[in-house]
């Protein structure tokens, strides 16, 4: 398996010139692993499908490079680099049937019409389109035609498959399903994938790893489960899960991989990555909503007053104030908890396992 | 059994509807009455004065068509100038359609305008324009002479030549249209799947444009067909139907057999239509909805953009040699004989032309604002209305558009020189001839864009209204008509400036009291006066580019005042 089959070199691209440039890309180096779905992911605008048009060549670098299996591609017309595409809305060719959609790239590439034939049938199987050949597009549902596009795609066996946002135009329910037949897919064919998505759990849910993407920069590239625990920064933390923030100050470093914090007047040790930090550094302590637990008040212990109670079924959500600054929990299985109600004073303890520290910024609402 | 009844409870339930609202109930009798009276009665006309010769039924009008040359050949011509032309139309619209979405052109607004100037120019100005550059005392015609030898403006070549720059526009407009509405992303999946620049096209780009291709080379075919001005001015010996109809009208005084022929331009121009608006968009992929998509892979290889830029550079130029040369000729002192310059004949033009002036201002002033409103409230009654006959309606207004306004101007002085139980007063020589001819003429296009206007506003607005009290009158009046202001003004753009350049159907409707500047030219041009026929046309290109300034400024001060409720809201 090769560690950097698909690599993006210092990639930079300016839209526009004088007053309006937009520097859509600004300097993003990766590598994707062979075989790995790799996520981009980030708000709109954030620059994700231009790195991806990039890929596919509709985009032209402004500087920089895009290298495929050891070859540079940067300016390699779209039509001769081995990648292939899953478009938003599909761009399934309205003037042609299923079959001749997904052939569509086999005969281009000058094909045997018996290799066709074998091809398209095998793809039309797996992605679970029999009998549906000779419809026209116009003439299938949205899951359907998305099945398409990823056969026409797949069926000319990329070396990079390159996939943009191609759920959003589904229902919630089929976006669910059809996102875990699309990993099953990738990973029994093995196919190196690079998917642009501004959707979380999505994300979360399909790559090997992920990209953090805002204003055209990386923020962190990681695996869904260290960018979800350790996020590196403020933009990170609130855009990946829920998250509280707790101002504060480092203390004193315990060790290594550990400091000691006061958050308003208490003191707390947390393990952190980096050692990044120093004495008297200005810091958030990151909170996830699942990691505080609730008891009723106790004297000597950290407690708050419950301002809002959302009951979602398999988990309760409570707004509490806590040191004039609120603080959101979310409790699983509520049924097994204490219910508390509005108004009350509880005690508030944090897992400390779960606790994180990344530096402080201000936060513009 | 069940759905015939089921039918009849809805038609009765509609009436019931109607019955409910009065006023809505007498404006579609109303308008039903006019589209009657000045659309359907006219065309009857010339159909029944074709077929009766001293009061019976007489087919020997079409035996003659048939079997004397004569008649038969300006039908035979008719047609190949029509091919020809849409043909050549067509291809030049398409390539300079393809460049403006397709390819990195520089000044391509330049080039956007230039390519459809000569649609707001009167249709026999190109034709004056060529016979300035390559006519006889053309000033082009010596080396023109000296390089393909002996040749005439005058007749098939010629006409050709003026048409395909008159008309390519409209090509131009439907193709740019079909092909900005199709998805960049189609063309990038399939050079993402490999394919070639010259293979997106012609397995991507060309099949999802065909229709629109169809459509154009009818619409141009249609236009051709039925054009007057350029024939009239320039077709020496090749005679077409359009003029020969008039000549056997105006000349012959035999109406009989200048509806025969008005029947038989008809006849092609109405087959066009029906093929173009049944069948043609039926097959269409693409819908254009007037937005423009995002942004296309424009790298192209020299190869395509060589070509394809010479093309329109090489026709952007030819417009702009034929309209300067109108400028450069409107100052000469007497063409071909004397080249000083003088301001003569802006002021002898001036002189003769001014009560033509002042009569087509005041006409067009007149018909233009009802064309508008007319056309919006058939719109709205179109899409938003269920009656019986909506669907007759509909195809009755639609019907003008693909009339040749030789058959309609024989129409009209057949049906209103004398009374008739549809109309009870002599028409003809009075302003109203006029007036009503180009409100019913023009009107098409306002209902067209006030229906893909109406079919993209949410009914429930309306609805509210409804709901809250209003009738449908004042519905129409209060709610519908301001969300459709931009679709209505472009609406009266459009007949400000058809009414000020006709030409074919107002020819037989003027009259000694009320004549139109488009004649006066035409006079001008009859009588070998070039210089000034080609300074009263500037004049006119002028006054149509003022009033269409005006337009686009109110539209602009309506669209400011909408995005400020947008922002609101």
């Amino acid at each position: 398996m090769k560690q950097d089959y698909l690599v993006l070199e210092n990639l930079v691209k300016i839209f526009g010139s004088g007053k309006d440039t937009i520097v859509a890309v600004n300097d993003v180096n990766l590598k994707v692993k062979e075989g790995e779905l790799f996520t981009l992911l980030g708000p709109s605008g954030c620059g994700k499908t231009t790195a991806l048009r990039m890929i596919a060549g509709f985009e032209i670098p402004t500087s920089g490079k895009v290298f495929i299996d050891g070859k540079e591609v940067s300016m390699t017309p779209p039509n001769q680099r081995p990648t292939t595409m899953v478009f938003q809305n599909y761009a399934l060719f309205p003037h042609m049937t299923v079959f001749e959609n997904i052939s569509y790239g086999l005969k281009i590439h000058r094909e045997s019409a018996q290799n066709i034939r074998k091809k398209t049938d095998k793809i039309i199987h797996l992605v679970g389109l029999e009998g549906l050949s000779e419809r026209s597009p116009a003439h299938l549902s949205g899951g359907q035609q998305q099945r398409v596009s990823l056969a026409r795609s797949l069926v000319m066996e990329p070396k990079v498959l390159l996939l943009d946002e191609p759920l959003s135009n589904l229902d919630a329910k089929l976006r669910v399903s059809t996102r875990l037949e699309i990993r099953r897919l990738q990973q029994r064919l093995g196919i190196t994938s690079v998917y642009v998505t501004h959707d979380q759990e999505e994300a979360m849910t399909l790559s090997d790893r992920v990209v953090i993407m805002n204003a055209g920069k990386i923020q962190q590239i990681g695996t869904p489960q260290e960018i979800y625990a350790h996020p590196v920064n403020y933009f990170v933390a609130d855009f990946i899960g829920k998250a509280n923030f707790l101002e504060g100050r480092v203390v004193s470093l315990v060790s290594k991989n550990k400091a000691e914090l006061d958050i308003s007047g208490r003191k707390f040790k947390v393990f952190t990555l980096k050692d990044s930090f120093s004495e008297g550094e200005k810091v958030f302590l990151l909170i996830r909503p699942e990691s505080v637990e609730l008891e009723p008040k106790k004297s000597n212990t950290l407690f708050g007053i419950v301002r809002q109670i959302i009951y979602l079924g398999s988990r309760m959500v409570y707004e509490i104030e806590i040191a004039k600054s609120p603080l959101t929990v979310e409790i699983t299985n509520p049924q097994e908890h204490k219910i508390f109600s509005k108004g009350e004073e509880v005690t508030v303890t944090f897992k400390e396992k779960s606790l994180h520290i990344i530096p402080y910024e201000e936060i513009k609402k | 059994m069940t759905k015939t009844n089921r039918k009849i409870q809805e038609i009765i339930g509609n009436l019931r509807l109607i019955w409910k609202e009065p006023l809505l109930f007498i404006s579609i009798l109303a308008i039903f009455y006019f589209l009657l009276t000045f659309v359907a009665f006219p065309i009857f006309q010339v159909f029944k004065t074709s077929m009766i010769i001293s009061k019976q039924l007489d087919f020997s009008n079409y035996l003659a068509i048939f079997s004397k040359r004569y008649y038969f050949q300006p039908f035979l011509n008719s047609m190949i100038l029509g091919i020809c032309t849409a043909t050549i139309g067509t291809t030049i619209g398409f390539i300079f359609a393809y460049a403006l979405t397709r390819t990195t052109l520089p000044f391509k607004n330049f080039f956007r305008l230039t390519a459809t100037f000569p649609i707001i120019s009167p249709p026999f100005v190109v034709a004056l324009a060529a016979i300035l550059l390559f006519g006889r005392a053309g000033s082009l015609t010596p080396i023109l002479t000296t390089i393909i030898g002996k040749y005439s403006i005058y007749g098939l070549g010629g006409l050709i030549l003026v048409e395909t720059i008159a008309y390519s526009p409209t090509a131009f407009l439907v193709l740019y249209g079909i092909l900005q509405a199709i998805d960049p992303a189609l063309e990038e999946a399939s050079m993402d799947l490999g394919a070639s620049r010259a293979k997106v096209f012609s397995t991507i780009t060309l099949p999802l444009s065909t229709p629109g291709i169809a459509s154009a080379w009818l619409l141009v075919f249609i236009q051709s067909m039925a054009d007057f001005g350029n024939p009239m001015v320039i077709s020496g010996n090749f005679r077409v139907l359009s003029v020969q109809a008039f000549l056997q009208i105006t000349g012959m005084y035999d109406l009989s057999r200048g509806s025969t022929l008005a029947i038989f331009l008809l006849l092609p121009t109405l087959t066009a239509f029906f093929l173009q608006k049944y069948w043609v968009s039926r097959k269409s992929y693409v819908t254009v909805t007037g937005k423009p998509t995002g942004a296309t892979i424009k790298r192209l290889e020299w190869y395509i953009k060589a070509p394809v830029y010479t093309c329109c550079v090489l026709f952007t130029g030819i417009v702009f040699l034929f309209y300067g040369m109108l400028v450069y000729g409107s100052f000469q002192t007497l063409w071909g004989v004397d080249a000083t310059l003088t301001l003569k004949n802006y002021v002898e033009m001036f002189q003769v032309g001014k009560d033509y002036l002042i009569d087509s201002l005041t006409l067009s002033t007149i018909a233009t604002p009802i064309t508008g409103l007319l056309g919006m409230f058939l719109a709205f009654l179109i899409v938003r209305k269920k009656f019986i006959g909506r669907g007759l309606m509909e195809f009755v207004s639609m019907l003008t558009f693909a009339v040749p306004g030789t058959v309609v101007g024989i129409g009209y002085i057949l049906a209103f020189n004398q009374k008739s139980i549809l109309f009870p007063s002599v028409l003809t020589g009075t302003a109203w001839i006029i007036i009503t001819l180009l409100i019913f003429r023009n009107m098409p296009v306002g209902v067209r864009s006030g229906i893909a206007a109406l079919q993209q506003i949410d009914p429930s607005i309306e609805e509210a209204s409804t709901d809250l009290g209003a009738d449908s009158n004042t519905t129409f009046r209060r709610i519908t008509l301001p969300m459709i202001a931009p679709a209505f003004f472009s609406g009266l753009a459009y007949s400000f400036v058809k009414a000020m350049t006709a030409i074919s159907a107002v020819i037989f409707v003027v009259s000694g009291k009320w004549n139109l500047i488009t004649v006066a030219v035409l006079g001008f041009v009859d009588n070998a006066a070039y210089a000034q026929a080609a300074a009263m046309s500037l004049l006119l290109i002028l006054i149509v580019m003022v009033a269409l300034g005006i337009i686009q400024l109110v539209v602009n001060r309506i669209g400011k005042g909408m995005r400020a409720i947008d922002i609101v809201g």
